[in-house]
């Protein structure tokens, strides 16, 4: 997990754990925000891989399954507010499926916050770069989500690295 | 008949229902009997291990294995019935996703010990005692298999060439799978038998407009035998299972359970039913859609009923201390049973 330091913590002391986090972004709103935050010269933290989508209702919850599962801490999905998706109705599927999926994470041992949705307005470059210092902050507190790594180490025990490698131990 | 083909029935963690479907083919289990030999089936014949171990490599034809692998002793059988067997069927949704037996995999191990032999009102357990792996009495050493962290389908353990869907597989496709063995018209290895697009596909249900109000277990409602599950607010697996079921359990007016995994091209099939249930909400009022979603009670169980093997996220993580404690006791029963050369009978 440290391979993503700034280099900012001081030599000798155990760096800073820096979280994954994935943004999937709808290209009408949140992304144009991001863009401003840009423009704009807003500081945020830069733990978010952004993913431009068309809309959230395109982000499906396979999506958000396999970027957890492949080494994201969280993963955010923000688009337009209820009433302005550019597709009519686009972001209220994004929010029903954010919602269920919120209610299904906790049984598989994910934290809720692990998952956010946001409604931000392509003028609010401001809110965005909030809305991800608030994750970012968040996310330090939980600690890593231990994915794919721990999850490899605790079911493995049984099976040699050869047989993970080569004998169709899957669990990627 | 010298060129008689060889068959091998083996059963894993499951419940036997893919035994009992097998015989459920009624008189065409004799045509079954006269095309192939049976080396090994547990839950029918008196075979032992070691007539299996004696025979040569890639001598039998098909080996259909049922059950997931839950434990070393599984694990052992079935690499062994890989070594001698020239094909695999991965049979009944436990061998091909995990099935029922994987839930478990939202619990640890310790949860699971915890529950079954300290917890649950029907155990009496003054002393404590757990499964070890190898035990020392009076007249020797005992040997139990290892319990796994985890609960495998088949192709995670050794590979597989074909898949029989459904829990149990139904007996139309245990003879179609027969046939096209016996025939020699095999699809491509890796082929599921079955459909390849979804139940809604087949199901003859009426369907009109996807918007519910409320979710209901299908136990709390008289459900419309002719109208769609999802349109009553009935939570049917229907959208995001394969079909080639003949939409058993539909027209026994039951929803669709999703127990033949997901459609080709559906990576993860409980977020395939997850996108398709939330969506029939019909509120765009923000707490009225909170109030609804949370009617479904959960839902983990209800979208991995038998896919939790094949899902992406296939088990609850662990917490690190939790998953360290479970690798070290692990790595130290693996490395007891290891010792006298596991598992020769």
């Amino acid at each position: 997990m440290s391979e993503l330091t700034t280099g900012s913590a001081p030599a000798g002391s155990p760096p800073e754990y820096e979280p994954k986090i994935i943004g999937f972004l709808c290209n009408w709103c949140a992304y144009t925000a991001a863009d401003l935050a840009g423009i704009a010269r807003i500081k945020y933290p830069d733990n978010i891989r952004i993913v431009r989508v068309m809309c959230t209702g395109r982000v499906e919850p396979t999506f958000v399954l396999k970027a957890l599962s492949a080494g994201a801490d969280a993963v955010l999905v923000a688009g337009c507010h209820p009433g302005g998706c550019h597709y009519q109705e686009g972001n209220y599927k994004a929010y029903k499926r954010t919602l269920l999926l919120q209610n299904m994470l906790p049984q598989f041992g994910i934290e809720k916050e692990r998952f956010r949705l946001e409604f931000v307005a392509s003028s609010e470059g401001e809110k965005f770069a909030r809305v991800v210092g608030e994750m970012v902050a968040k996310i330090k507190e939980l600690g890593p989500l231990s994915g794919a790594g721990v999850r490899l180490a605790a079911l493995d025990g049984f099976f040699t690295e050869k047989e993970r490698i080569e004998g169709g131990v899957n669990l990627g | 008949m010298a060129d008689k083909l060889k068959f091998a029935f083996y059963w894993n963690a499951s419940c036997g229902g893919c035994e009992i479907a097998v015989l459920d083919i009624n008189e065409k289990i004799l045509d079954v009997a006269a095309l192939a030999d049976i080396v090994l089936w547990p839950v029918a014949l008196d075979f032992k291990y070691h007539h299996v171990q004696a025979l040569p490599d890639n001598s039998i034809d098909v080996s259909f294995i049922n059950g997931s692998i839950r434990n070393s002793e599984q694990k052992e059988i079935v690499e062994l019935l890989r070594q001698k067997s020239k094909v695999v069927v991965a049979f009944g949704s436990c061998a091909h996703l995990g099935g029922i037996p994987a839930l478990a995999n939202l619990r640890s191990r310790a949860e699971i010990f915890e529950r079954a032999y300290r917890e649950t009102p029907s155990t009496v357990n003054p002393e404590n005692v757990l499964p070890q792996p190898r035990t020392r009495v009076a007249e020797g050493e005992l040997e139990l298999p290892v319990f796994f962290d985890h609960v495998y389908r088949l192709d995670e353990v050794i590979p597989v060439e074909y898949y029989v869907p459904g829990c149990p597989p139904t007996p139309k496709m245990i003879v179609e799978a027969v046939t096209a063995i016996a025939e020699g018209k095999l699809p491509p290895v890796g082929s599921v038998f079955g459909g390849t697009t979804t139940v809604c596909d087949s199901c003859r249900r009426t369907k009109e407009e996807k918007k519910v109000k409320a979710f209901h277990r299908i136990h709390e409602v008289e459900a419309d035998p002719e109208r769609c599950f999802l349109e009553q607010g009935i939570i049917c697996a229907g959208p995001a299972t394969r079909d080639g079921c003949g939409t058993l359990c539909l027209n026994a007016n039951m929803p669709c359970r999703g127990c033949f995994g997901p459609p080709d091209g559906v990576a993860d099939q409980g977020a395939r039913l997850l996108s398709a249930l939330a969506t029939l909400v019909d509120s765009k009022d923000l707490d009225e859609i909170q109030g609804l979603i949370d009617q479904v009670v959960d839902p983990a169980g209800y979208f991995y009923r038998f896919g939790m093997s094949s899902s992406l996220l296939k088990h609850k993580v662990l917490r690190p201390e939790e998953a360290g404690a479970q690798q070290a006791e692990t790595k130290a029963q693996v490395a007891a049973a290891g010792q006298e050369g596991r598992g020769a009978r």
